[in-house]
């Protein structure tokens, strides 16, 4: 493990550096070890541990969004793991609440509510749909259509700086909807 | 959306720089700092008799307690922006105001003085001191606040805690040319109440806005 977390503060450096290939393994190398912890945290809480991956999306936006506060003379994965755990105590906390809404709310809805069966989209997915049109759009060609930068300001009609500065205003707005709900 | 594709859209934001949090909090101030100068300057004005005060050390004294008191909780708070950043040692960077008010307060209880000690502490001024430090403070307070949020303050109450604690320092190095009352037994009393106040706001509003 020890090799692994080395091998993290370069790819975070080299990242800092304008290596866009070092910031996609290292969010690949992070994504496995974040998810396990999560769940062990979920299980520990006695959580369901299917809802670990919105979590570890959480923690990944907020990783992409806060890395300027990481101290690039320091080790790369105890900052990594104060983040983790900032949002993992976040989102317990947040579903403790949630829990005890439902349970109001099971003694307010008129009976033939129909309880939703299915399962729900994924929270960054959900969040997706309220963002503003051009931030909306440009994420879902990025993001969820995997079309690049350069083919989505071609398909959107922008120029890809905007289409630059949109994605990265959508995915600051996705983190702020995440951490308000 | 799968946790696969979320990462090829970091990846592919990851163009995008973000200032330190050191450089948004010395923005937020060239703002800030202006604001809170024009309205000490159009409700309280330095006092008349500044040029002689000046002769005296125990006027001299009050800014540098509570400007030392502002650099030591711009180190911590900046430190508390950095998630796992150890704070520690700049802790210690606050006994340099405590020190400087311990031997300020000595040194004026052992000098012959023409008032009591008590009426001293008292002063003339510190319904004025109680009010003046935390309005001067608001805008401060709001803009450093500002920019911490682009920190990742782990403990918001804390971080919150201590730019209340700098924005105070800023007022009341402000309100300390206005202030009539420079014995040290008025500062370490009202001071601290007005400061302690901001502080204890700073920690409940960061509570709210600095969680990330």
């Amino acid at each position: 493990m020890r090799g692994g977390e080395t091998e993290w503060t370069g790819l975070m450096r080299s990242a800092n550096a304008g290596d866009g290939v070092a910031y996609h393994r290292l969010l690949r190398a992070i994504t496995p070890v974040l998810r396990a912890a999560t769940r062990r945290g979920l299980a520990r809480a006695g959580q369901p541990v299917e809802q670990a991956e919105d979590i570890v999306q959480d923690i990944l936006i907020a990783v992409h969004l806060k890395r300027h506060t990481w101290d690039a003379n320091a080790p790369f994965a105890p900052w990594l793991f104060a983040i983790a755990r900032n949002k993992l105590i976040d989102a317990l906390r947040r579903r403790g609440r949630r829990i005890f809404v439902n349970i109001d709310d099971f003694t307010e809805t008129l009976p033939g509510e129909q309880p939703e069966d299915t399962l729900p989209p994924g929270e960054v997915a959900s969040h997706l749909e309220k963002l503003p049109a051009r931030q909306r759009d440009v994420l879902q060609s990025i993001a969820v259509e995997s079309v690049s930068i350069k083919d989505t300001a071609k398909k959107l009609s922008m120029t890809e700086g905007a289409v630059r500065v949109a994605l990265h205003r959508g995915l600051s707005n996705l983190a702020n909807k995440l951490g308000k709900e | 959306m799968d946790t696969d594709r979320l990462i090829r859209t970091l990846a592919a934001d990851s163009d995008y720089r973000a200032k330190s949090v050191g450089w948004m909090l010395a923005v937020a101030m060239v703002f800030a700092v202006p604001v809170s100068s024009a309205m000490f300057m159009t409700q309280l004005g330095p006092r008349a008799d500044i040029s002689q005060a000046m002769s005296n050390p125990f006027f001299e004294l009050k800014f540098v307690i509570v400007i030392a008191l502002a650099i030591a909780a711009t180190a911590v708070v900046l430190r508390l922006a950095q998630p796992a950043a150890a704070v520690g040692r700049l802790n210690w960077l606050f006994v340099i105001p405590a020190a400087l008010i311990g031997i300020g307060v000595a040194t004026d209880l052992l000098m012959p003085q023409q008032l009591s000690w008590s009426s001293r502490m008292i002063g003339s001024n510190s319904m004025i001191c109680l009010s003046a430090i935390p309005l001067l403070s608001a805008p401060l307070l709001f803009a450093a606040l500002a920019a911490l949020r682009h920190g990742a303050a782990t403990r918001p109450a804390l971080s919150g805690a201590f730019a209340g604690l700098l924005s105070a320092g800023l007022a009341a190095t402000l309100y300390a040319s206005h202030c009539f009352d420079d014995s040290p037994l008025f500062v370490v009393t009202w001071y601290s109440i007005a400061i302690g106040g901001v502080t204890a706001i700073g920690a409940f509003v960061g509570s709210r806005v600095l969680k990330f």
